[in-house]
């Protein structure tokens, strides 16, 4: 069977044949699978943005395809509706595209947009508030009254509302305090193990991705330098660090210990593993 | 993408015509504009036409860049040229046929006025071209100095000018992202008739007038926490200086007037 989602050769080029040109992506292959948790890193500037709006059909590939079930998202204006509502993706701020009277009408939109009907809608902006914590009772209030996290969790909803199969986030938590990112992260979460959908969350924050995404992958000046589960992407320490990202201060700490002749692991990435690792090392120094 | 449209846009360089005071970049278009309409006989075009080519070579513009910026204005010129072509009442006939009928003139002054807009344009673009929007609003304000005294706000004025050219781009970039962030969510903005076609305008107008009102507060906010009150007393980071090309040029531009009156007087 085909994959749900499949990418082969995706080259874009910005403003091509203007004294502007700018090769955004290049060459670039990947598949995601249903219930994949994906995470997306990559230095500022390195094409993160550029790739997730064409898995939704915004932008059109210089070269290259965008398979979804094995057909093309570009074949016909009917597909690409079609792909634009299976393929969720909310932007980075997605506060400012907010324009409703009503945050209740505001997460109907896209909905409305698939043409389904009343009750239908009602149903899933409910479901959808839920979903990322939205109180009730703010449903009936001005998009513009709330407060940036409420926002910004309208904004998500107003994506999930559409029930899409493969649910993408550009930067999520970017500019929330440390609680809203806690939060937000904690909603997606949710939303991926009760729907058992694929979700492509991009992020600046090793730290963040590496506890729940189930692969990773990570892109360099518009390539996927690396792709594979968090344990195996963070083994390659040194090689994260010269492409300008940082990899969690526990990986960071064990490499260190490595290379101070102490015989940790390599590719850990979380407080418990690096417990069980030194544990496991002083369990096997008595016992000598 | 709307972001590819290229009137009215700067592409920085270091050419003799990029270095320009923009004073005297303003005062040549001036002047390269009234030569323009001056000209009549073949030779006066093809000196304009000279000095045009002269300065896009200069500027180290690509013909295509050049091009690409007239295209919007295709339109215009082509029914100017059918208009003229029509509706000229000429001797020497050239085709007649139902109730249309060409003639020798009629082909002649359609190719110079279909010329004219073309070099009007070019001109005009080259001068946006290679002139960066501050430097030009800088230029203007300077030329434009002596209405002061008549109680003209030109420095305001201006500085509303800089403003607006400046969140031009800044504001086509914020279309660009909320339109792509709505068709994320099913909007269509071209399809359906004209009252659909507006309505689906709604999710797009909302956002970026908040957003333009948002910006427009900040940087208020921003001129006036760095002490701006208006122009009086203030000074430029960039003072403005005439070097000796730019009296150079100022003195080819005027010798260029005198060359085309005279070809006028002689109706070459
Ligand atoms: N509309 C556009 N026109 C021209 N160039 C663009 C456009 N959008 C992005 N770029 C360029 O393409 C490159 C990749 O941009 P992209 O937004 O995909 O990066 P990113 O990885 O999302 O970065 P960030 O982490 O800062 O969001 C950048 O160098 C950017 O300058
Ligand atoms: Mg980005």
């Amino acid at each position: 069977m085909a994959p749900l989602l499949e990418i082969r050769k995706l080259t874009h080029i910005y403003s091509q044949g203007t004294p502007f040109e700018h090769v955004a992506l290049k060459d670039v292959d990947f598949v995601a699978e249903k219930g994949e948790f994906i995470g997306i890193i990559g230095h500022t500037g390195s094409g993160k943005s550029t790739f997730v709006q064409h898995l939704n059909a915004l932008l059109k590939p210089t070269s290259g395809t965008v398979l979804l079930d094995g057909e093309a998202v570009f074949s016909s204006p009917q597909r690409i509706r079609q792909v634009r509502s299976r393929v969720g993706l909310v932007f980075q701020y997605p506060e400012y595209q907010l324009f409703e009277e009503t945050v209740r009408a505001d997460i109907a939109y896209g909905p409305k947009n698939m043409k389904l009907d009343k009750e239908e809608i009602e149903q899933r902006v409910l479901e959808a508030a839920d979903f990322v914590g939205l109180d009730p009772e703010l449903l009936d209030k001005s998009p513009f009254d709330l407060s940036g996290g409420q926002k910004r969790r309208a904004a998500i909803a107003g994506v999930i509302a559409m029930r899409p199969d493969i649910l993408v986030l550009d930067e999520p938590t970017a500019g929330l305090d440390p609680r809203g990112r806690e939060e937000i992260i904690a909603n997606i979460r949710r939303y991926h193990a009760r729907v058992n959908g694929t979700v492509i969350y991009i992020t600046h924050s090793m730290e963040d991705i590496a506890r729940f995404a189930s692969r990773l992958a990570v892109f360099c000046e518009g390539r996927i330098v690396m792709d594979g589960v968090p344990g195996e992407i963070f083994r390659h320490v040194e090689e994260l660090e010269r492409i300008g990202l940082t990899v969690p201060g526990i990986t960071k700490v064990m490499a260190l210990l490595r290379a101070r002749g102490l015989p940790v692991p390599e590719g850990i990435y979380t407080i418990h593993q690096a417990m069980d690792a030194l544990l496991g090392l002083k369990g096997g120094g008595e016992n000598a | 993408m709307l972001k590819d449209i290229t009137l009215g846009q700067y592409f920085p360089g270091d050419t003799l015509v990029h270095r320009l005071d923009p004073r005297t970049k303003l005062v040549m278009t001036i002047l390269y504009i009234v030569v323009l309409f001056l000209a009549k006989g073949p030779i006066s075009y093809l000196a304009v036409f000279l000095f045009l080519a002269i300065s896009i070579g200069v500027s180290r513009i690509r013909l295509k860049t050049i091009l690409s910026g007239l295209k919007p204005i295709l339109i215009l010129i082509l029914i100017t040229a059918i208009l003229n072509l029509l509706y000229n009442r000429g001797e020497t006939v050239l085709l007649r046929f139902w109730r249309i009928t060409i003639t020798l003139e009629g082909v002649f002054t359609a190719l110079t006025m279909a010329l004219r807009i073309v070099m009007l344009i070019a001109g005009t673009l080259l001068l946006t071209y290679t002139t960066s929007p501050l430097q030009l609003t800088d230029g203007l304000e300077q030329l434009l100095n002596p209405l002061k005294k008549i109680h003209v706000p030109v420095h305001e004025l201006s500085m509303m000018m800089s403003i607006a050219l400046r969140f031009i781009p800044t504001l086509i970039e914020e279309t660009d992202k909320i339109m792509n962030a709505q068709k994320a969510r099913g909007a269509e903005f071209d399809t359906g008739n004209l009252i659909q076609k507006a309505k689906a305008m709604l999710p797009l107008l909302v956002p970026l007038f908040i957003s333009a009102f948002r910006r427009a507060d900040e940087l208020a906010t921003a001129m006036e926490s760095r002490c701006y009150h208006g122009g009086e007393g203030r000074t430029k980071l960039k003072v403005l200086t005439m070097e000796r090309r730019d009296w150079i040029t100022l003195i080819v531009g005027l010798l260029m007037l005198a060359l085309v009156i005279a070809l006028r007087r002689l109706g070459l």
